[in-house]
């Protein structure tokens, strides 16, 4: 498959690009990754996704697909010979597609709202809210995973990708706020977990280093101070 | 039809996500049990079923439970074989995917229209109005009456409810969002969508629901002028707060 056929844009520390770049990974697929400037969107982003204006956008053969799950399910979909991102029962593919959508919906913002929570009170209830659906996902990989190495079963699946892609940013609030979201009593399965989706070979590499999400929070917060 | 379990769908009246999973399950020419959820008034069985968002529409399949009825759609499709309902290109399955979505924020923004007023209000239904514009692009170029093809499909079952309920949400919110001249091409698709033979015998009654919205847009419209657009949906408990991504 030429390089050329399959472009990613999108910028490395973001979750959501990051699951289409594990998601490629996995499938063995070449890509041309193009890197957006933080704080504008390049004429091809704009003119690829006009109705969000939102990366990641992947193309593939010219053809733009927009959504990050979207674009895993169409990778999936696309690329039969490799290793399959969603499992091939009906009713696990409901499943993983159910938690995958608990992620976006419910735990993406409860996270983004610890993040950016000022004052203690604030600070506390969105705590106990982040604290919450973490345990929800700690259930979860326990029903999906059945016991073994991801919540896909023995290999990396879809709601591996799913979730994973935050494990980064995780670990940068872990040591901004000195608390522990994954922790090895409270939530065993996750921590677990953890480790070995870091450590996938199809993952190491994408999954930004904590220093650098750090500075990039800081920057970010002074930015939004000088406004 | 290989499976012989026992199909039940826990649903509310009103509700296009309910709808859409009856409506798939018609086309299928699958048997079901309905059971009515009375959202304001929720049972136990709910709480045990969805544990995690405690709504409907909820599908029982022998010892399964399916969440979510776009996921529904797909569980459903995957199950039982027969008059398939997405494409089965992967680029048109990611399109039908990605337009649902889209569905579902106009869903959102237009709701946010019917129970809100003044600045909200308007700029909620601008928010609907866009994304009806982008559906009128995807629809345009289309010669097919649905939009999978001469057979409707999973897009169809996702947007279908723009042809029954947002006029209905138009007439008691004093509003215009598809506007015929504007959208003919949409316009076309929803009068499609409604003569559908197993859509046109499974529609909630037009009277009811406008009996219904308008008690919803009165409580809404209290309710936010208390709490807030946020808290108005937490205290009626009907969606999570609206994300006007």
């Amino acid at each position: 498959m030429a390089s050329t056929d399959v472009k990613v844009i999108g910028a490395a520390p973001s979750p959501f690009v990051n699951r289409v770049q594990i998601a490629l990974n996995l499938k063995s697929v070449d890509y041309e990754f193009l890197e957006e400037k933080m704080g504008s969107k390049s004429e091809l982003l704009l003119k690829s996704n006009p109705v969000h204006k939102k990366i990641p956008v992947m193309i593939h053969g010219g053809k733009p697909i927009c959504e990050s799950l979207i674009i895993v399910q169409y990778i999936d979909e696309a690329w039969t010979d490799g290793p399959s991102i969603l499992p091939s029962d009906p009713y696990a593919r409901a499943m993983a597609r159910f938690w995958a959508a608990y992620v976006d919906d419910k735990f993406y913002p409860t996270f983004r709202a610890f993040g950016s929570a000022e004052g203690e009170e604030a600070k506390a209830v969105a705590r106990e809210q982040l604290m919450e659906a973490i345990m929800l996902l700690e259930d979860a990989f326990a029903k999906c995973g059945k016991g073994k190495d991801f919540f896909g079963g023995d290999t990396i699946g879809y709601l591996d990708i799913a979730i994973g892609c935050f494990l980064g940013w995780m670990r940068a609030v872990e040591k901004m706020s000195d608390i522990k979201l994954i922790d090895e009593t409270k939530t065993p399965g996750l921590f677990g977990w953890a480790k070995r989706f870091g450590s996938n070979a199809a993952v190491k590499d994408v999954l930004p280093k904590t220093e650098t999400l750090v500075e990039i929070a800081k920057m970010m917060a002074a930015k939004a101070k000088a406004q | 039809m290989e499976s012989k379990e026992i199909v039940k769908v826990v649903g509310f009246w009103v509700s296009p996500y309910s709808l859409r999973v009856e409506w798939a399950l018609r086309l299928k020419g699958v048997e079901y049990e309905y059971i009515e959820e009375d959202i304001f008034n929720k049972t136990p069985l709910l709480s045990e079923l969805n544990p995690v968002h405690k709504k409907v529409p909820v599908l029982i399949h022998g010892e399964k439970v399916a969440l979510e009825s776009l996921i529904i759609l797909e569980y459903i499709d995957e199950t039982w074989k027969q008059v398939p309902l997405l494409p089965e290109d992967p680029y048109d399955r990611a399109m039908a995917r990605f337009l649902a979505d889209l569905g579902e924020k106009l869903f959102v923004n237009a709701f946010m229209a019917l129970c809100s007023e003044g600045d909200e209000k308007e700029k909620t239904l601008k928010l609907a109005t866009e994304a009806v514009e982008k559906i009128e692009e995807e629809l345009k170029g289309k010669t097919s009456k649905f939009c999978g093809g001469e057979n409707m499909g999973y897009l169809d079952l996702a947007l279908g409810w723009i042809s029954h309920w947002l006029p209905v949400w138009e007439e008691v919110g004093c509003m215009k969002i598809v506007d015929p001249i504007q959208f003919p091409s949409t316009t076309l698709w929803m009068e499609n969508f409604l003569n559908h033979p197993v859509i046109k015998e499974k529609l909630p009654p037009r009277d009811k629901m406008v009996i219904y919205f308008q008690w919803l847009r009165k409580e809404m419209v209290s309710q936010i002028a208390k709490y807030g657009p946020n808290g108005a949906w937490a205290i009626l408990k009907l969606k999570s707060p609206p994300n006007y991504r």
